[in-house]
């Protein structure tokens, strides 16, 4: 997988190095500001509520 | 097996490895967002947001009011200004402030009216129909023991006599830890406007803290109750209650 990714990239490897840095830089962006606050959500492993429920 | 399944499977299973690495470190960076970043980010968002109460009070009730004005005499804009503590404000609205001594000197946490998880990112949760500072019955909190700013992350450190002070847009209410308990999630009645008296008709005004426990478990709750001990109007400035606390 890593080792297709590397391959299909193009430039010489500094700039395969950036494009993935970027690339990494994204997904954590995304992780942190949609997909881990709506994991969060619906795990509350912190909720410190008392309700009927 | 032939020859040339041979790679194909070791690919396979090197795909999958390199997938199961990528879950791992998701999962890793996920646990750092949830017990770093969040705390990071809520706790500035709420430090901003007493800053911002704090500012809004100072220009509704300057400090030094008029010793010789008589209460009763007070004009109606001015209450306008500084709403009754008996309206309900809308729900993610930040309308007060906890001081703790025993959580340390520089701890400030916006109260929201509600508890739904987005609420208590914002701060303190008011449980919605209870009592309002001040208010005989039980003024019920919610707050995170981890993770959001966390701000009550010191929950279990109370004693009976510690100050839990709440500050209005006009006045400083001072209560006093009375007892903790450890109870299942379900347990509603800890916030009964008598604690653990569900229909009993109140006569003190009392405060309850809900938090997770144990710590990083949403297993059961622990609560922690205190009961008014003075009121104090704004303008006489910081109650006495707010001195530091020894090895506090």
């Amino acid at each position: 997988m890593y080792g297709w990714w590397w391959r299909v990239l193009p430039g010489p490897w500094w700039v395969r190095l950036l494009l993935s840095l970027l690339v990494v830089a994204a997904v954590v962006a995304l992780c942190f500001t949609v997909v881990f606050p709506a994991v969060a959500d619906r795990l509350a492993i912190n909720d410190g509520t008392v309700d009927g429920r | 097996m032939s020859a040339a399944d041979r790679p194909r499977g070791r690919a396979v299973v090197g795909v999958a490895g390199e997938l199961l690495v990528t879950a791992g470190l998701l999962t890793l960076l996920f646990v750092v967002w949830q017990l770093h970043w969040t705390d990071f980010t809520s706790g500035r968002a709420q430090a901003a947001a007493v800053d911002e109460l704090q500012q809004q009070w100072a220009v509704a009730a300057p400090a030094t009011p008029g010793p010789s004005a008589p209460p009763e005499q007070a004009p109606a804009p001015a209450a306008a200004a500084a709403p009754a503590l008996d309206v309900t404000p809308p729900q993610g609205d930040a309308f007060a402030i906890v001081y703790v001594p025993r959580f340390g000197s520089d701890y400030a946490v916006p109260v929201v009216e509600g508890t739904a998880t987005d609420d208590l990112k914002e701060g303190i949760g008011h449980y919605a129909g209870t009592a309002m500072p001040g208010q005989v019955g039980n003024l019920a909190l919610a707050g995170h023991r981890v993770t959001y700013g966390k701000p009550f992350h010191l929950i279990a450190d109370l004693q009976p006599g510690d100050a839990v002070i709440v500050a209005t847009a006009t006045q400083w209410f001072t209560y006093r830890v009375q007892t903790h308990e450890v109870v299942r999630p379900t347990r509603v009645s800890v916030i009964a406007p008598v604690p653990d008296q569900p229909g009993v008709e109140p006569t003190q005004a009392w405060l309850t803290m809900t938090a997770c426990h144990p710590m990083n478990s949403a297993r059961e709750r622990y609560v922690v109750h205190a009961l008014l001990e003075s009121v104090q109007d704004r303008g006489a400035g910081p109650p006495a209650s707010l001195a530091p606390v020894a090895g506090g």
